[in-house]
């Protein structure tokens, strides 16, 4: 038994039409939240961060307390140094820097760490304040911590959407659980879409260093520069030194290809590449490399940022990085989310539409049906990332994916 | 050649090439589940597998024109 079901779903698709109709994509608009550095998000969460391991309590009772607010625990931040602290300290920062977030309350189990945050934060001038637990006890923190999320939440849930650009979004992208399907339709949906936003205006980036591997020589030639291709080369020689070669056990120690890419049809590291790659299209050069979670700076246009390939991780670090939208093809079926960035999941795979829909966003098996073509694919994908920017949750934020996960250089002292 | 569904031997595909959406008929010599590859011509031991215009492999065993090509007759060149 239904009513008005489908009257109510025909009027979310038909938002877009317009515009992408017409082709001409400069025109197509988003309703989001403009931050106070200027930057345009398209969510409007509190979040409650803790700084390390012990803090996830505190933090998780708040968001318990005032309800709206979004808790992020995270097993990290203690006893970590040089290079891995800084990404540390990067991460938590971006992600508390990311304009889908209105507000932060961080509580840390001493202040000095604490403060570091909350200073990185309180750069972008959004509201942000933390608590230190040591000298006060989790009760006595979460009460007071819970008072100021809760006045963030009524100041944030009364804060404006407005009519913002297309072209000002920030839009990442990295595949997951890949196979034959993705090089050949989903991935190359990212790179049409790419291929039409990018010139707009965008900030694109994409990343996954290992799974790049195969394609080094097609990935270097897409920099816009030489300097920022051996800038990109010497990145991941250092990945395939340093990590592959001083680790490996096989084949990227049996992790490239996954068992879920083997059983999809993919065979070598070479095909995943080329399948993966297909995700920046046909045009656009990459204009610098990022170092995990950092901005980038060098204003729009297409980035590469070194991350795991790893779907949690890597999405985790774009976020810090500042992206507000994910794109994200899957052939066998990655359920990964995001907390704080809608996860936008496209597939070509018939079988994974059959048995795991409730997980994709975007259909587009008919390309490799032979009924639908690159560029109406596309289309769908940018009318998507419109209408999620407008407000409509993704199968990923429907289904509670939040994965939150930080990515750690080396163990801890 | 990237099969889109589950096949029987024996059957008769129908083959699309992307890059120019011409199409072509092969028989299946094997079982082939989805998403797996397809030989087009015979394949020598040794010889380079091409995806994409690019090597991506080479074979480790002959594979005849419509057999499976997969993980137990192909193998990155790479390691």
């Amino acid at each position: 038994m239904q009513a008005n079901s489908d009257k109510a779903i025909a009027a979310g698709k038909a938002q877009s039409k317009a515009a992408l109709a017409s082709g001409d994509y400069g025109k197509l608009a988003v309703s989001g939240w403009r931050r106070e550095n200027g930057r345009v998000g398209v969510r409007n969460h509190v979040v409650v961060l803790p700084l390390d391991d012990l803090s996830n309590a505190a933090s998780e009772a708040v968001a318990n307390n005032v309800k709206g607010t979004l808790a992020l625990p995270h097993a990290y931040g203690r006893l970590q140094f040089g290079a891995d602290l800084d990404l540390f300290f990067r991460t938590l920062i971006g992600i508390g820097s990311n304009p889908n977030v209105a507000a932060v309350v961080v509580i840390g189990i001493e202040e000095g760490w604490t403060k570091r945050v909350v200073d990185g934060i309180a750069k972008t001038g959004k509201p942000v304040t933390g608590f230190g637990i040591e000298g006060h006890g989790d009760i006595a923190t979460i009460a007071r911590a819970s008072y100021a999320a809760k006045e963030y939440l009524h100041w944030a849930s009364e804060l404006p959407r407005e009519e913002c650009a297309m072209s000002e979004l920030w839009v990442s992208t990295k595949c997951g659980e890949s196979d034959t399907t993705t090089g050949l339709s989903s991935c190359p949906t990212v790179g049409n879409m790419y291929d039409k936003l990018i010139p707009l205006g965008i900030y694109g980036v994409f990343g996954e260093t290992s799974e790049i591997t195969g394609a080094e020589h097609l990935a270097k030639a897409r920099a816009a520069t030489p300097e920022v291709g051996e800038k990109w080369y010497k990145m991941w020689k250092s990945y395939q030194d340093d990590v592959i070669e001083a680790h490996k056990t096989d084949d990227l120690s049996d992790s490239q290809p996954t068992k879920g890419n083997i059983t999809g049809g993919l065979t070598t590291i070479e095909e995943k590449a080329l399948g993966n790659l297909e995700k920046i299209g046909r045009k656009s050069k990459f204009i610098d490399v990022l170092e995990p979670a950092e901005a980038p700076a060098k204003g729009p246009g297409l980035y590469y940022m070194d991350t795991s390939s790893a779907a949690a991780e890597c999405v985790t670090l774009m976020a810090a990085g500042g992206y507000v939208v994910h794109t994200f093809p899957t052939g066998q079926g990655n359920v990964i989310g995001n907390p704080i960035v809608p996860v936008i999941k496209i597939t070509g795979n018939p079988k994974t539409m059959r048995t795991m829909a409730e997980h994709i966003d975007i259909d587009v098996t008919g390309i490799l049906r032979r009924d639908q073509t690159l560029e109406t694919a596309g289309d769908a994908l940018i009318g998507m990332i419109q209408r999620t920017a407008n407000g409509r949750l993704t199968a990923a934020e429907a289904l509670g994916h939040r994965e939150f996960v930080i990515t750690k250089l080396y163990r801890s002292a | 050649m990237v099969v889109v569904e589950d096949l029987r031997a024996g059957t008769d595909m129908l083959g699309l090439i992307t890059e120019n959406d011409t199409t072509f008929q092969l028989e299946a010599k094997a079982d082939i589940p989805i998403g797996h590859k397809v030989a087009l011509k015979d394949i020598k031991a040794g010889d380079t597998i091409w995806k994409y215009g690019e090597d991506v492999g080479e074979a480790k065993a002959d594979v005849a024109a419509g057999e499976h090509l997969h993980i137990h007759n192909m193998k990155t060149k790479r390691w």
